[in-house]
């Protein structure tokens, strides 16, 4: 049987909230910064998600089909293309229509939710289901959970959901001995199959690729397709945030040419693309894999300490989730939207205050000057938002 | 390695934070195996020795060059000053002499017995007087003591010219501190020009210049026009060494919001004001407290009368020793909304206190506490969000207070000083 490589994009895009004072409390309720918002979507459209879907069109037509990967793109993503560059949709819309592009299913609003509350998890997952048949006239069957957070428990919810497989990180801790170039089932569920990342090889591509001091430097697709080959086990999962190409790695690091260049090189080395349904259908789990704790593919730790590690972001965690039942007893569309993007992973990532590991890699992707920022600014907003949802149940 | 160390003031005795700086300094270099003999003005005998060896330059007489330098020791006879007791030469008459002194190739110089200068080592109004007398008793002692030390280091403009004494008539290297600028003390319109010659002296002079942080630095650089190859940035640190925590009984429930410090201009009490109206058109369970005198405090009070916040903003005037220590104990949030600051240790206490803190960015501290919560000092909006949010979200707090606790108990003149250190090393 021929090594599959199985390649998975993130698209996800946060709502990033304005400068919310304390004044602006019970007195404004609009609480997101739409210009650092379209400002930034248009950007990236520029940089990465119109050149590199071009690419991947043009790569999937010229590999006769042979190319095939797999896109997640967040709920919270897909309204910012609709509201700012609906050409984006459209883009992905030609991808989809290949029909070598598997679509997955994930929380809409890319929270936290399935450590929260199992209903508002199903609520989320209903939700992004719907959207991406909307959009892309298919109906996901694989599942990937916000920074693929998972555990024993999220694996059992999923299930119920409907899915059967899901994809999550090899993480060093969990894996012992075992190598992620295999499929495993869930220990909770045997019938869920588990695709799991291989973070050196993604992470070769996503974070050292236009790293100078790195030894590999330059990295070629030749090379890195025969790593692929050397690779024991029957799948590599090169599992990593779209944003990669043309943001992160810049256009002038050569990524462009890399991707282009890639598809040739794996498939000459007798290896196959595969996307992850097909990967289940043709490979048989090894093992089962016990995950009591949750796991995700952030940082060096792999767990949920970037989310929740500190008591700042478990306030603001809790303190959000209080609301849940409320909520569903008001039912009301606005502050249900707001509810799911003030939800949004991000938010809390910008509260980590692990400064001296991973401290650099999550200033750059943050608005905040500090986690104490980014705690303030969004507690003023819940706190508004909180009075609203009181306000609204009072009214019922 | 000796260090023959000029300084201004020395606990237990201290106007100021200079002389608690000097302390840490001496005590932490002593532990990184520096020896130090440590030159104030006026020594009161009950300074803490076990560190240092402190000399009283009002103990010492005048360098009366004697011998061949005719012409100087005629000149420092004849001048006097205004009581016509103590021999007196202007600064630069005083080093015009020795550079004269110098060209004649006259090296040999011997110290005689003359006058003893009777120092107050206060901030009075003949302070220019007693920085220059400072000056020729520092030469002298660097004579007398020119086998005994290696280099010779100098903390902020009072010492400056007594460093530059030294180093003229030893050859030996020179270290200024810069605790402080001109820059810091008032705008730049009123600033005392006097001062500001000898602070560019003592730093052209000099062959390393370390600024308390980063922001001197530049200050350093930009407005003195020093090379910034040799000023070097050593951060202050503080030591809490034998400190107990006091119990206080607090009188209100309400939150306790601090400022703690000179009231003028460069500590920025208008903004605070600002910020205090703000927070108490929203919230009211929070009182304000300003805890210090300056020249700009009539001026605030009639800021927070004007406000009609009066009610919920309080003054106490002047604190000392233990008053500064129960301050910090009934405080929820301590404030230092600095225009400029060159470090700012007031912070670093309240944090010790377990009191979170909001410092300007403006402040030398900033760059060291990462777990105090920083805005621009006219950013009054920022300023008073951060303030609603100490006071409304009890996990900011406790986690500010806690983390920030742990924090500034690892700031100690040990790593401090091990720096220092390397900077002597390297003249060396």
């Amino acid at each position: 049987m021929n090594k599959s490589v199985c390649l998975y994009f993130q698209v996800h895009q946060p709502t990033r909230l304005r400068t919310y004072r304390f004044f602006d409390i019970g007195k404004d309720s609009h609480y997101y910064d739409d210009f650092a918002n379209r400002t930034i979507l248009k950007r990236i459209a520029k940089n990465c998600y119109l050149p590199m879907n071009e690419l991947l069109l043009k790569a999937i037509k010229a590999s006769k089909g042979k190319l095939r990967l797999a896109f997640s793109i967040s709920g919270s993503a897909l309204e910012q293309f609709d509201r700012y560059a609906p050409e984006i949709i459209e883009s992905f819309k030609a991808l989809a229509a290949t029909g070598k592009v598997e679509f997955l299913c994930e929380t809409y609003y890319h929270s936290l939710s399935s450590l929260a509350s199992p209903s508002e998890f199903q609520h989320q997952v209903l939700k992004h289901k719907a959207a991406i048949e909307k959009y892309f006239g298919v109906t996901p069957v694989t599942f990937r959970n916000t920074e693929l957070i998972y555990s024993d428990d999220i694996a059992r919810q999923v299930y119920d959901l409907g899915f059967k497989t899901i994809l999550t990180e090899g993480a060093r801790h969990i894996m012992a001995w075992q190598s992620a170039n295999y499929i495993y089932s869930a220990a909770s569920k045997s019938a869920v199959r588990l695709l799991l990342r291989n973070y050196g090889l993604s992470d070769d591509i996503a974070f050292r690729f236009s790293d100078k001091g790195w030894n590999e430097w330059p990295l070629t697709a030749d090379k890195f397709a025969q790593w692929l080959a050397d690779a024991e086990g029957e799948i590599v999962n090169l599992f990593m945030d779209y944003e990669t190409f043309g943001e992160h790695q810049p256009a002038d690091s050569g990524i462009f040419d890399f991707m282009q260049a890639l598809p040739a090189a794996v498939l000459a080395k007798d290896m196959e693309f595969v996307t992850p349904s097909q990967a289940v259908r043709k490979i048989k789990p090894v093992a089962e894999l016990e995950v009591p704790d949750p796991i995700s593919w952030a940082d060096e730790e792999r767990d949920l300490s970037a989310w929740l590690g500190n008591e700042l972001q478990q306030e603001a965690f809790n303190k959000l989730y209080r609301l849940s039942e409320k909520l569903a007893l008001v039912g009301d569309a606005d502050l249900w939207a707001d509810f799911g993007h003030l939800q949004e992973s991000d938010h809390l990532y910008y509260m980590c205050t692990k400064f001296f590991s991973d401290g650099e890699i999550h200033k750059r992707f943050s608005p905040y000057a500090t986690p104490y920022e980014a705690f303030i600014n969004y507690m003023n907003v819940l706190s508004d938002f909180i009075i609203r949802v009181n306000y609204a149940e009072q009214q019922n | 390695m000796r260090v023959l160390m000029f300084g201004w003031e020395f606990p237990p005795h201290i106007a100021g934070g200079l002389g608690t700086a000097c302390e840490g300094i001496v005590k932490g270099l002593a532990h990184n195996g520096v020896q130090t003999l440590f030159v104030m003005p006026h020594a009161s005998g009950d300074e803490d020795q076990s560190a240092t060896t402190i000399l009283d330059a009002s103990d010492v007489a005048v360098a009366n060059v004697s011998n061949t330098v005719e012409e100087f020791i005629n000149k420092v006879k004849f001048m006097y000053v205004d009581s016509n007791i103590v021999p007196y030469v202007d600064p630069d008459e005083y080093f015009d002499a020795i550079e004269k002194m110098r060209r004649e190739g006259l090296t040999q110089t011997t110290v005689g017995f003359g006058q003893k200068f009777n120092f107050s080592g206060k901030y009075g109004a003949n302070l220019m007087e007693e920085v220059s007398r400072y000056a020729q008793v520092g030469g002298t002692i660097a004579m007398q003591h020119q086998d005994e030390f290696d280099l010779i280091h100098a903390h902020d403009w009072l010492t400056y010219l007594a460093g530059i004494a030294a180093k003229e008539l030893t050859g030996k290297p020179l270290v200024v501190h810069v605790h402080a600028t001109s820059y810091d003390r008032g705008d730049e319109k009123h600033i005392d020009t006097r001062v500001l010659d000898i602070e560019t002296r003592g730093m052209q002079a000099a062959d390393r210049v370390v600024t308390v942080s980063d922001l001197t630095r530049n200050i350093v650089i930009n407005k003195y026009g020093i090379d910034p190859a040799k000023v070097v940035t050593v951060h202050n640190a503080v030591d809490f060494s034998g400190r107990e925590n006091i119990e206080v009984e607090r009188g209100v429930k309400d939150k306790v919001v601090t400022f703690l410090g000179r009231i003028t201009f460069q500590k920025g009490p208008e903004y605070f004001i600002d910020a205090a109206a703000k927070v108490l058109k929203r919230t009211k369970n929070v009182r304000f407290v300003m805890a210090g005198s300056g020249d700009m405090m009539n001026r605030a009070i009639r800021q927070v009368a004007r406000l009609g916040i009066a009610d919920r903003f309080h003054f106490t005037g002047f604190l000392r020793g233990a008053e500064v220590q129960k301050m910090f104990a009934l405080s929820d949030v301590y404030i230092m909304p600095s225009v400029s600051e060159p470090f700012g240790i007031s912070p670093l206490e309240a944090m010790r206190t377990g009191v979170p803190s909001i410092i300007s960015h403006q402040s030398g501290a900033a760059e060291v506490l990462k777990y105090a919560l920083k805005v621009d000092f006219w950013d009054v909006d920022a300023l008073a969000d951060d303030i609603y949010a100490l006071v409304s979200y009890p996990a900011l707090t406790s986690f500010a207070s806690k983390q920030g606790y742990d924090e500034v108990n690892d700031l100690k003149w040990n790593g401090a000083t091990a720096k220092l250190k390397k900077v002597y090393e390297s003249l060396l």
